[in-house]
């Protein structure tokens, strides 16, 4: 069932990637006034993001797919 | 000359990830709207850490800017400026300071729907080098309500040992060079689900091939039942970790959002982690307190399964292939909670300046070790005993407590 589950979410992957026009969105794009808000962006500046994400990478044995982790570099 | 040795793992861990991060960063930055160029931006920031007898503080400098309608670059550069007196420094060492300098060159170009980033990043520091690559590319769908991001760097790293010579200065160990190779691949997918609420969700797997430890750090072991004695720490030459994130943001009616995280991960040392987080964001545009502020909160909480060659004391020398007593690779749990404050505003006489932020972040972090004992009541404090040491693998839980300060301004053209 997993297997069959994966595979639908491959070709509805593929199949977006190949140009299907036929899906027609579903949130226009005057409906995304709120998402377009400042305040809805994952994340902060980004190398005060990194900064911390850093803090954290340090500290913890865990690492990677931290999403909005921010720019340049900030290690420390 | 004798090592000098310290606290590294704050500063060596990061420095591995220096990709990741870089990556990540390229990945949001094109991911999330991969059809449009990012903002034009400047920022400036002040960090501070202070936790654990461990003081990190340096400014951060960041700069974009567009080249035509295709194409954008960005530079950053940072000083960490490290003073340590960690646990690990105080029972084998003396306290030491260091700094690092890093540069980081990104540049994004946008072609239709698709945006490719490249860049590069070089770190220096008195007993690590690390140079990183990355490259990623993200691609606008189903009428922009989905991105996909492919991203991959490439870590370079030589790691030195700090010894003093006869005069007391610090010099690289002529006995000890060591590399480190990374790699990381990420995917990550965001998806707009109504016209308030959009998810997120990134897999990543980081690979790394060469000297994976620190060169300073010990284990200790019993002699007997009441004695303990240090050696060096033991890692395997390689490491394979697996994350997965999925994250959501939901607009409220009143002009506001929540946000939360789930992370899990494992790898091939045996540790498994857990993240979650939990954020809200709340402006506040009234003549009352004047100005445009914008307000948020954070709450996040960690917890991980110890690597499975990690022990607290192990029970005699030489007790296994790979040994590790490093305390982020203990079983803990950590709770974090942060608060920003926004100001933003416009300045007439600047028509260029968009906006400009001034922003203030304080988080304190709370870590609990489950098998991560203070050794400092047996080992004492730079070479000196404790007045009643307790005996080997009897002394209370180690606890962590810091705070990190950021104060950063923020400029968009």
């Amino acid at each position: 069932m997993r297997i069959l589950r994966g595979l639908l979410v491959l070709s509805v992957l593929a199949f977006g990637a190949t140009g299907c026009s036929s899906i027609e969105p579903w949130v226009k794009p005057y409906d995304r006034e709120n998402l377009a808000d400042p305040i809805m962006a994952f994340g902060h500046a980004p190398n005060s993001q990194a900064f911390l994400d850093h803090v954290f990478d340090s500290r913890e044995g865990s690492r990677g797919a931290t999403g909005g982790a921010g720019g340049g570099c900030g290690c420390n | 000359m004798r090592p000098d040795t310290g606290f590294r793992r704050f500063v060596i861990t990061c420095r591995r990830h220096a990709a990741a991060a870089g990556l990540l960063a390229a990945l949001f930055i094109s991911g999330a709207h991969a059809g449009v160029l990012p903002e034009d931006e400047a920022d400036l920031l002040y960090f501070r850490y202070d936790g654990g007898g461990v003081q990190v503080q340096g400014p951060s400098m960041l700069v974009r800017k567009s080249i035509g309608d295709h194409v954008s670059i960005e530079a950053d550069y940072l000083i960490d400026m490290v003073s340590s007196a960690s646990i690990d420094v105080e029972t084998s060492a003396s306290p030491y300071d260091d700094e690092r300098t890093q540069y980081g060159l990104t540049a994004s170009f946008l072609h239709g729907k698709s945006t490719y980033t490249v860049g590069y990043s070089d770190s220096t520091e008195s007993d690590y080098l690390a140079k990183t690559m990355y490259a990623s590319v993200a691609h606008d769908m189903f009428g922009d309500l989905t991105t996909v991001s492919f991203s991959y760097s490439k870590g370079d790293n030589d790691v030195f040992r700090n010894v003093k010579d006869p005069d007391g200065h610090k010099i690289n160990d002529p006995a000890f060079h060591e590399t480190l190779e990374t790699q990381n691949f990420s995917v990550g997918v965001s998806q707009i689900i109504t016209k308030n609420l959009i998810l997120q969700g990134q897999y990543e797997v980081i690979t790394d091939e060469g000297w994976t430890n620190s060169p300073y750090r010990s284990v200790r072991f019993f002699i007997g039942t009441d004695q303990q004695g240090q050696q060096p720490e033991v890692y395997p030459n390689t490491r394979t970790s697996n994350a997965a994130s999925i994250r959501a943001k939901y607009f409220l009616p009143y002009r506001a959002a929540i946000d939360g995280m789930y992370r899990f991960y494992t790898d091939t040392w045996g540790i498994v982690g857990h993240t979650a987080e939990l954020g809200y964001v709340h402006p506040l545009d009234n003549a009352f307190i004047g100005g445009n502020w914008i307000f948020e909160g954070r709450l996040r909480y960690y917890t991980q399964q110890a690597a499975d060659f990690y022990q607290d004391i192990f029970p005699r020398a030489d007790f296994s292939n790979f040994m590790a007593r490093d305390k982020e690779l203990a079983t803990y749990s950590a709770m974090t909670a942060g608060l920003i404050a926004t100001y933003e505003f416009k300045i007439d006489r600047f028509p260029w300046l968009s906006k400009g932020q001034l922003n203030f972040r304080y988080d304190y972090m709370a870590v609990d070790y489950d098998d991560f004992r203070d050794a400092r009541f047996s080992l004492g404090s730079f070479g000196t005993l404790p007045d009643e040491p307790f005996a080997p693998g009897t002394e209370p839980l180690y606890k962590l407590r810091a705070n990190i300060f950021q104060f950063y301004v923020s400029a968009f053209f």
